[in-house]
């Protein structure tokens, strides 16, 4: 299992980072924080450069959106290092009036398309990204459609309103 | 370069031949090319027979899984996990139906666990026979695919016996599985461990050593282990690079600790490797099997799920006639179960390589958000540059081996 434990991650981040770190959580053993715009590109070319932890292998990039928050979208990495066999979870989150956020592409190819994708879901622009632009929706979209103002279905159909189950 | 793309669509990008003269020619691989094996675009420069560069183009079967998770509850999004790698649709449920208990904290009876395992094995075997027999039609062999495609259907008639679907099987349930395997089920997988391995040898005498196909394949799309985790490769095609990352040792899901099995690795991670190691993952799927099989027989008969009432739907005759039964079966299907306020990231290894489920739930009847990350998008985007220098013939069969499913590449 993992040859190093999540404290040890967190108190090498906290003497690097110090008050950038924030938020730390385990759900479910994995280990998660939230840090600043301004610090992101630091702490995860920290932690895949690390030679004690070695975060060398991106797993994920998405995003998430909480209209009713300040900073209403979240982007959230998922990096896992091989070598320790341990994963842990980065959040930042952003406003929708400012959505910009550094790239990853400079420390990972492989953050091109997942990039990609959350801008195009989400309406991330994650400035010095080398091609960012659509990916699976078409390119004349207007709207962001993974944000939680559009709905899935047309608003005015009434079959399926939650007063009909008693919600 | 410069008509290469253009700066009104840099997504979907289309060529001006204007010069007659000019060396290099326009080539649209796809969106619906009989060698692609699905719907892939992929326009190329190119210079004779040979790529100058090009780039991908995806999204045709896009069908926003993603938006419709967040409208279902856990329940049904099992069908939305069905058609992503619909080679191995199983591991994909069974990776939906872990990730819920995960997070509800279910224990599953070993029993479960070892039934689980061995519809995975079967599933990634089928997988696998997909790729590892189109690769041998692309190469011009196409005598191994219909050995080989007999075979998958004989796979496919125990997934019927199990679950009644066959390709999109929505199999099992959260906390088990809708019913226990039948005497049919059990009899023929064992018919099926006995009548596969001279079948899968008889397809590895007629690839393996055979010249025409290793001139074909080696060295072609041969990738080194730093650009594969540059690229966040995972699954066969990394493996084949040399790193051993298998989700299956790393954080062993569904009891597969007690399980003796090797991952195989190869060194250049080339065509050829790729297919040997397809191959000889299909032989450690099978030892699985075994073991499996053996493991089940000391284990006491009939229990096919875990025993929580509030999210496993109770049989029938019970809601006719039971009071509980029936509170339970109303609370399960209007969603009034209550569930943790929380995150979880569960992977499994599927038929590409590592197929993670983030699901973030805020309590209620439907997840929050739930992100699929889907090995084939992301094993994908490496193919266009790799493509540059490539011959056109070479760059198919890099293709066929990648193993990309379009379901899977485009959710």
């Amino acid at each position: 299992m993992a040859k190093i434990a999540n404290q040890d991650i967190t108190d090498k981040l906290n003497t690097k980072f110090g008050n950038q770190i924030t938020a730390i959580s385990e759900p479910f053993g994995l280990l998660s924080f939230e840090t600043s715009v301004t610090a992101i590109s630091e702490v995860l070319s920290f932690l895949k450069s690390d030679t004690e932890l070695k975060f060398n292998y991106l797993t994920d990039i998405t995003a998430v959106h909480y209209p009713e928050k300040k900073e209403a979208l979240g982007v959230i990495y998922h990096l896992h290092s091989l070598t320790n066999n341990v994963r842990v979870r980065i959040k930042v989150f952003i406003t929708t009036a400012n959505p910009n956020i550094p790239t990853a592409t400079t420390l990972w190819e492989g953050a091109n398309w997942m990039e990609r994708e959350t801008f195009d879901f989400f309406g991330i622009n994650f400035t010095g990204h080398p091609n960012l632009v659509r990916i699976l929706n078409v390119d004349d979209m207007t709207v962001f459609p993974m944000r939680r103002e559009y709905q899935l279905e047309d608003p005015n159909r009434i079959d399926k309103k939650d007063y009909f189950f008693g919600r | 370069m410069s008509n290469f793309i253009t700066e009104t669509s840099p997504n979907r990008p289309y060529y001006t031949d204007n010069d007659p003269q000019g060396d290099l020619t326009t080539l649209n691989l796809g969106p619906t090319h009989p060698a692609t094996h699905g719907v892939f675009q992929n326009v190329l420069q190119m210079d004779g027979e040979r790529i100058v560069s090009g780039v991908s183009t995806i999204g045709y079967i896009h069908r926003a899984f993603e938006k419709i998770a967040e409208h279902r509850p856990f329940y049904q999004i099992t069908t939305l996990t069905d058609r992503m790698n619909y080679c191995s649709s199983p591991i994909n449920n069974m990776g939906w139906h872990m990730t819920v208990e995960k997070l509800l904290g279910i224990e599953m009876p070993k029993r479960v666990d070892y039934l689980r395992v061995i519809v995975m094995e079967l599933s990634r075997i089928t997988d696998h026979l997909i790729c590892n027999g189109i690769l041998g039609v692309d190469t011009g062999a196409f005598t191994g695919f219909l050995y080989l495609m007999e075979e998958r259907e004989h796979i496919y008639e125990i997934f019927e016996e199990i679950c009644g679907a066959r390709l999109t099987t929505n199999i099992g349930r959260i906390g088990g599985f809708e019913r226990d395997f039948n005497d049919i089920a059990f009899a023929k997988i064992e018919k099926f461990l006995e009548k596969f391995p001279p079948i899968l040898k008889e397809f590895e005498t007629l690839f393996n050593r055979n010249r025409i196909f290793i001139d074909r394949t080696s060295g072609v799309g041969a990738v080194d282990p730093e650009t594969a985790l540059n690229y966040s490769w995972s699954g066969p095609i990394l493996r084949a690079t040399g790193v051993d990352y298998d989700v299956r040792v790393n954080e062993p899901y569904s009891s597969y600790q007690d399980f003796d099995f090797e991952i195989p690795v190869g060194t250049k991670g080339d065509v050829y490797d790729r297919f040997i190691l397809r191959n000889e993952e299909m032989w450690q799927s099978l030892r699985i099997i075994e073991q499996a099989m053996e493991k089940l027989k000391k284990e006491p008969k009939g229990i096919f799920h875990a025993d929580v009432p509030e999210f496993y739907l109770p049989p029938k005759e019970k809601v006719y006639n039971n009071m509980e039964a029936l509170i339970y079966h109303f609370k399960i299907v209007m969603g009034e179960v209550d569930t943790p306020k929380t995150e979880v990231y569960h992977a499994v290894e599927g038929g590409n390589g590592e197929l993670g489920f983030y699901l973030i739930n805020d309590g209620g009847r439907t997840p929050y958000r739930l992100h699929f990350r889907r090995p084939s998008f992301i094993n994908y985007q490496m193919y266009a540059p790799m493509s540059g220098g490539m011959l056109l013939s070479d760059a198919i069969i890099n293709m066929s081996s990648l193993n990309i499913i379009a379901g899977e590449l485009d959710a």
